[in-house]
């Protein structure tokens, strides 16, 4: 249990990601111009994170090791986290048609999000239960989350800020991002991994 | 209800953010000459170099923008940053570790983003930050303060002058014999020793309920703040998270094993809690701006600095305290938005 919370606090705050880790950027810079669509895109994201992680490590488990083909992980588990992507999308249009409309093209593009795939082999990589897996999923996609909502509502007082020319929209963004990173060094040796 | 009416002349308070600047500055000046007192001339130095580097650096971006620098400068917050800044270093950090910080503090975490009222981050902490980061070994040259006779060693301030800029040393001197860890930093290393409080409060780096010298630092930077409230330059309710949240949840440890963890005390006269509390914590542009918003935004830099001091990296926190509730700010402010009035929720 206790191993689990560390797991847990690792993948949010140690190794955040987005801001520790540097993946997942495109839809951190894509998403964020707004803090409802940033909300709306961690619920998914961390939706598919945690199922996607878990669905990958049973395809690991129980196809690619006992075959020996792990020479396919790669392609195996962009192909399980596009089912999921897919499974999703129907479950979003079919639940909440708002949410699917404010998406919009973002949530195929959770297919192509780098922290997912990231997700999936680190687990191989890290040696992960099944339990584990679905934690360490399920905390990066938090992590994720919350420093996306985060960064949404710092991105909308940026908007209306006297920002000189040359740096406004991305630019300014990744300055941001690169200091929010800064602060997340605090977080630096809190768990010893 | 009570109304009162004044009657005229009706003259309003003159309110400006120079104003506010000078009075902050006013209120640092005890802690300034308390920290000179224990720790040397090295902290007046830093002051001059970091003040001048951030005034020098806001010059030239508004001048780079085309923008009113006179005008500009005349708010005293580039000055105010650069004081703030060097308050955090110590007191032997050669010449350009100040100017690199007050460097990256004015241009990046502040001009980049328009200015004074623009910023989401504390320019000073960004600073620190940057620093504490890229130059771990050159921000651990504490001395030891004044009131430890078995080490200390009185640099005077030709001699301070002449380490800062040349990095020489008197004769005989080295820099470790002059440098000795902070009280946070010695707690942390002896605890990681498995050694039990009651021991390490036997070293003579512990006064009276701080580190010798830091608590009395503190106290001037309480004082100050108490200024600052009395002359409602400051609101009550950050300072009062952020050392009601340290105090909390360092009573709950404390109260958990007294031999494990340092007392709420302790951790209130230690480290940057006092200048963090009154002077960094409470910069109104980077802040949250609701009251409820505020008690929570200096609730979590209190609790973030406990965090990191017990169990993180750094010996201190407040600067990581102070930069992640900064972050945070936007989003306590959308979730905590007062009830417009006149109409129900």
């Amino acid at each position: 249990m206790q191993e689990l919370a560390l797991i847990l606090i690792s993948t949010v705050l140690v190794n955040n990601f987005v801001l520790v880790k540097f993946l997942g950027l495109c839809p951190f810079m894509g998403v964020s111009r707004k803090l409802e669509t940033a909300t709306g895109m961690g619920l998914a994201t961390t939706f598919v994170l945690t199922l996607s992680s878990v669905c990958s490590y049973l395809v690991n488990a129980y196809l690619l090791e006992p075959l020996g083909l792990g020479y396919l992980r790669t392609i195996a588990f962009i192909l399980t986290i596009a089912v999921v992507v897919q499974f999703t999308e129907m479950v979003v249009h079919k639940t909440s048609p708002m949410l699917y409309q404010v998406l919009g093209i973002f949530l195929p593009l959770i297919t192509t999000n780098c922290a997912v795939l990231g997700v999936a082999l680190l687990n191989v990589q890290e040696q992960n239960g099944f339990v584990e897996s679905a934690v360490y999923g399920f905390g990066a996609a938090v992590g994720f989350s919350l420093v996306l909502s985060l960064f949404a509502a710092i991105r909308e007082r940026i908007a209306v800020a006297d920002v000189p020319v040359a740096f406004r929209g991305s630019a300014i963004s990744l300055v941001t991002a690169g200091l929010m990173s800064l602060a997340f060094m605090g977080f630096a040796g809190l768990i010893k991994v | 209800m009570l109304f009162p009416v004044f009657s005229s002349p009706h003259l309003p308070a003159q309110n400006n953010v120079s104003r506010v600047m000078g009075e902050v500055l006013l209120a640092l000046l005890p802690g300034i000459l308390c920290a000179t007192w224990f720790f040397g001339w090295g902290v007046l130095v830093n002051i001059v170099i970091a003040a001048t580097t951030c005034v020098a650096a806001e010059a030239a971006v508004l001048a780079l923008r085309g923008r009113a620098v006179r005008a500009t400068l005349a708010d005293r917050s580039a000055l105010l940053t650069g004081v703030l800044l060097a308050l955090c270093l110590p007191p032997l950090a050669p010449w350009w570790i100040p100017v690199i910080g007050s460097l990256f503090a004015i241009v990046i975490a502040k001009q980049l983003y328009g200015g004074l009222g623009y910023n989401p981050f504390n320019p000073a902490m960004i600073g620190y930050v940057v620093l504490l980061i890229s130059y771990p070994r050159e921000l651990t040259l504490w001395i030891p303060p004044t009131g430890i006779e078995a080490q200390h060693l009185n640099l005077n301030l030709s001699q301070t002058l002449a380490l800062i800029f040349t990095n020489s040393l008197p004769a005989e001197t080295t820099i470790d014999a002059l440098t000795m860890p902070t009280p946070l930093d010695a707690t942390k290393t002896a605890f990681g020793l498995g050694q039990t409080l009651h021991e390490i409060k036997a070293s003579p780096l512990f006064g009276h309920f701080g580190g010798v010298g830091w608590e009395w630092i503190n106290l001037s930077f309480l004082i100050g703040g108490l200024y600052l409230l009395a002359r409602r330059v400051i609101s009550w309710h950050i300072p009062a998270g952020l050392l009601g949240g340290l105090f909390l949840i360092a009573l709950v440890f404390y109260g958990s094993d007294t031999d494990a963890f340092p007392s709420p005390l302790f951790h209130l006269f230690s480290g940057a809690a006092m200048l963090g509390a009154f002077f960094i914590a409470t910069d109104p542009v980077s802040a949250a701006t609701t009251p409820r918003g505020r008690l929570l935004f200096g609730a979590g830099i209190g609790v973030i600095a406990y965090v990191i001091r017990t169990w993180g990296g750094y010996p201190d926190g407040i600067a990581f305290g102070v930069l992640l509730m900064n972050m945070a700010a936007p989003t306590i402010d959308y979730y905590t938005k007062p009830r417009v009035f006149g109409q129900s929720k």
